[in-house]
């Protein structure tokens, strides 16, 4: 996919377009009109309105009369009257700090898991066997499940007490004591993680096997000829092959894990350990009576994925680079 | 829908002159045991009354921090979809903007309510909410267990202790191993501030905020029983109590693995129901006291109240539900079928509901000594204060730190958030 558009854009660097390519621009640009209306309506404008109110002192019954008051929510300081000063504001904040570090703990271990998994699976149903097309199907639906309900539906398995999963473990006498996995802070990322696994495994193998499907098969042919080691194959073959497909599958997780909330609202008791910057933020923005405050966190949240998401393509592409070499 | 309501409505006015104009009414609760299922059943006896109304049940899920989260949202934003709000104790100060004032279109009854509980929901001389049902927690206690291995009924936090870790051993050992001590609320929620207000406040340690605004928490009383409740946490309370809301503890006390439980009188009347492995087997005492000086038995002051959004297009019709609800005859059924503490004076004294709810009469002067939640001195902060007060009691529950620590560090961020 990501081979092809990096040939058709290299292909007509002519001086001049060719009329018909104006005209091709022309009305593409017509149709992305009624598109770009609706994403400037529905993302554009709440987005420039969160970032202008981390700028305010807005509260959520005063958000049409908050004033600006610069970059005091991001850090500001108070002298002391002994001469000290004292830092405040969002980035000063450690409850924020232990936020983001949650986060990118989060989404670094859930998306690697949710890669190594979703690419065994892809391959497994990349193969040819019977009954293909139920498989692909089903392993779909627990993606298709909305986000709290399968933070409910998994807390009451995960329920110390009642739930089906200490019954199992107890009764397999892997465990000699019930867990009390959302509970306690050792076990609540672990939980978290979990299920997250469960849930978007699927959608990542989704989208490898998309890539693996577009592998030529003679290349396999090839391989086979030669008499290579189908580890070698995987290796040398398979993954540089579906290596686009994987890295715009892993950059969409990556988004999805950096925002996290419903589940981590949904499955733990919100302690610490399972905070994450969406959590926080939504708690300051609805909860308490820091709408602004809350406002400053969603966009610091903004700013720390779109710099993660360019370092990522940027350090993509210095390795596709090197490859060519 | 608004313009069905209308057109209806035109009719009515043109038709029958005279009568009160149809509504499309609107009202969330959150669910709780089987508030959900008693508010229908209100609801269709309101309709079979004011046939012109039509009044549609929107569900809102269990806990108070949830729903209010979703509710100053609506608010905020002008909402006029929903017309009645149910509504915490606690909440009056921090939504009193968006409410309809209540005191006009109450005048006439409301002197039959408890003075203290009327004044919980008057603001600035606004009454914003009419209050529905009171609450104050109860010790539940198997009474079965106790006399099976021949316990009194605890009067202390030491006593209980002692008596749970004994009888939860002993029904271990008989062959139970799910038996546990003492169950209660310790998510991190407004819930649990509601548990460790009564822990400090029965310890002699204040109320985290006094009334006059004084920040109380950081005391070595407050402390040892914060430390205290740390102790219960996996040696007589399931290590997952620190996920359990007001729903998970009664559901492994009502399955019978419980010796004590913490909770609010609603699950009296459920823990008789048919299908409670419990019926019959348990009752209920005031929540023991610590020890030290002024050591009290304490209970934190609860309840439901109906306020009217004033951005509902139909305030006649929800003022008129409101007091249906609020009625007499609905609190008396309330107070029976669902064993919700009565709002008015009178219903305490009615021989019907001593003798099918006999919790009721017993628990009008626990609710009247019932300890508020600094909801009042803290006004439009109090969520936030809640918040910080509950995060550093689960964080002494979970370990982290001792309770001393933990409270000097929620000592100095009141003083910052409340300034002074």
């Amino acid at each position: 996919m990501a081979v092809e558009t990096a040939g058709s854009i290299s292909l007509p660097r002519t001086k001049t377009r060719s009329e018909l390519m104006t005209q091709r621009l022309a009305a593409a640009r017509w149709f992305l009109l009624p598109m770009l209306v609706a994403l400037a309506i529905v993302a554009g404008w709440p987005l420039l309105r969160s970032i202008w109110f981390s700028f305010t002192d807005a509260k959520l019954n005063t958000l049409y009369s908050a004033e600006w008051i610069g970059f005091g929510n991001y850090l500001r300081w108070q002298t002391l009257s002994s001469g000290a000063i004292r830092w405040r504001g969002v980035l000063a904040d450690p409850d924020w700090w232990n936020a983001v570090w949650n986060t990118l703990r989060f989404a670094f271990i859930s998306v690697s898991l949710e890669a190594v998994l979703g690419m065994i699976v892809a391959l497994v149903l990349n193969a040819e066997f019977r009954g293909r097309g139920i498989v692909r199907a089903a392993i779909l639906i627990p993606w298709a499940i909305p986000t709290i309900v399968s933070a409910k539906m998994w807390s009451w398995m995960l329920n110390d007490q009642l739930g089906i999963i200490n019954d199992l473990l107890m009764k397999l006498g892997l465990i000699s004591q019930k867990i009390a996995w959302t509970a306690s802070t050792d076990t609540a990322m672990t939980a978290v993680l979990i299920v997250d696994v469960w849930k978007t495994t699927p959608f990542m193998a989704l989208l490898i096997l998309a890539g693996l499907q577009m592998i030529p098969k003679d290349v396999y042919e090839a391989a086979r000829v030669d008499g290579v080691h189908p580890v070698k194959v995987f290796f040398r073959v398979t993954l540089p092959l579906v290596r686009p497909a994987l890295m715009v599958a892993i950059i969409f997780r990556l988004l999805d894990a950096m925002r996290i909330f419903a589940l981590i609202y949904g499955l733990t008791p919100n302690p610490k350990a399972t905070k994450t910057m969406s959590v926080l933020s939504q708690e300051n923005l609805f909860q308490f009576d820091n709408f602004a405050e809350g406002s400053t966190q969603s966009t610091l949240l903004f700013v720390i994925i779109a710099v993660l998401t360019a370092l990522y393509i940027w350090l993509g592409r210095v390795n596709f680079d090197a490859e060519g070499k | 829908m608004k313009l069905k309501s209308l057109v209806l409505g035109l009719m009515a006015g043109v038709s029958l002159a005279g009568i009160a104009q149809a509504a499309d009414l609107q009202i969330v609760l959150g669910d709780t045991g089987t508030g959900l299922t008693f508010l229908q059943g209100q609801v269709e006896r309101y309709m079979a009354a004011n046939p012109e109304d039509k009044v549609t049940i929107v569900p809102m899920p269990s806990s108070t921090t949830d729903q209010f989260g979703q509710y100053r949202l609506w608010l905020a934003s002008g909402n006029a979809d929903i017309d009645i709000y149910t509504t915490d104790v606690i909440w009056a100060p921090q939504l009193a903007e968006h409410f309809t004032d209540l005191t006009e279109a109450t005048k006439d009854i409301v002197g039959d309510y408890f003075p203290a509980i009327i004044e919980s929901q008057t603001v600035d001389g606004k009454l914003v909410a009419l209050p529905s049902f009171t609450d104050a927690p109860a010790l539940y206690y198997r009474k079965d267990l106790l006399e099976k291995y021949g316990k009194a009924v605890p009067k202390t936090w030491a006593e209980l202790e002692a008596t749970a870790k004994e009888i939860q051993d002993a029904e271990r050992a008989a062959g139970n191993p799910d038996m546990w001590g003492f169950v209660w609320q310790g998510n991190a929620y407004e819930g649990l501030t509601c548990d460790a207000l009564e822990w400090v406040k029965s310890n002699g340690g204040g109320q985290i905020v006094e009334a006059d605004g004084t920040i109380s928490i950081n005391n070595a009383q407050a402390a040892a029983a914060i430390d205290r409740a740390a102790g219960w946490v996996n040696t007589i309370s399931p290590p997952g109590v620190l996920s359990y809301g007001e729903e998970e503890s009664r559901g492994v006390w009502q399955t019978g693995n419980a010796v004590f439980m913490r909770n609010w009188p609603y699950a009296y009347g459920l823990g008789n129901g048919s299908d409670s492995a419990i019926a019959g087997k348990f009752d209920v005492t005031t929540l023991p006291m610590g020890d030290g000086a002024d050591a009290r038995s304490a209970a934190t002051l609860g309840g439901w109240n109906l306020a009217v959004s004033k951005y509902s297009p139909d305030q006649e019709a929800a003022i008129r539900l409101v007091k249906f609800l609020s009625s007499p005859e609905e609190q008396k059924r309330r107070a029976i079928e669902q064993t919700n503490l009565p709002t008015l004076m009178a219903t305490y004294d009615d021989p019907e509901v001593a003798e099918k709810a006999p919790i009721i009469p017993l628990w009008k002067e626990v609710f009247q000594n019932a300890v508020p939640r600094p909801s009042a001195p803290t006004g439009t902060k109090y969520n936030e204060v809640s918040s910080l007060f509950w995060s550093a009691v689960h964080e002494t529950l979970s370990g982290n730190g001792s309770a001393a620590e933990n409270l000097e560090a929620l000592e100095a961020d009141l003083q910052d958030l409340l300034g002074s």
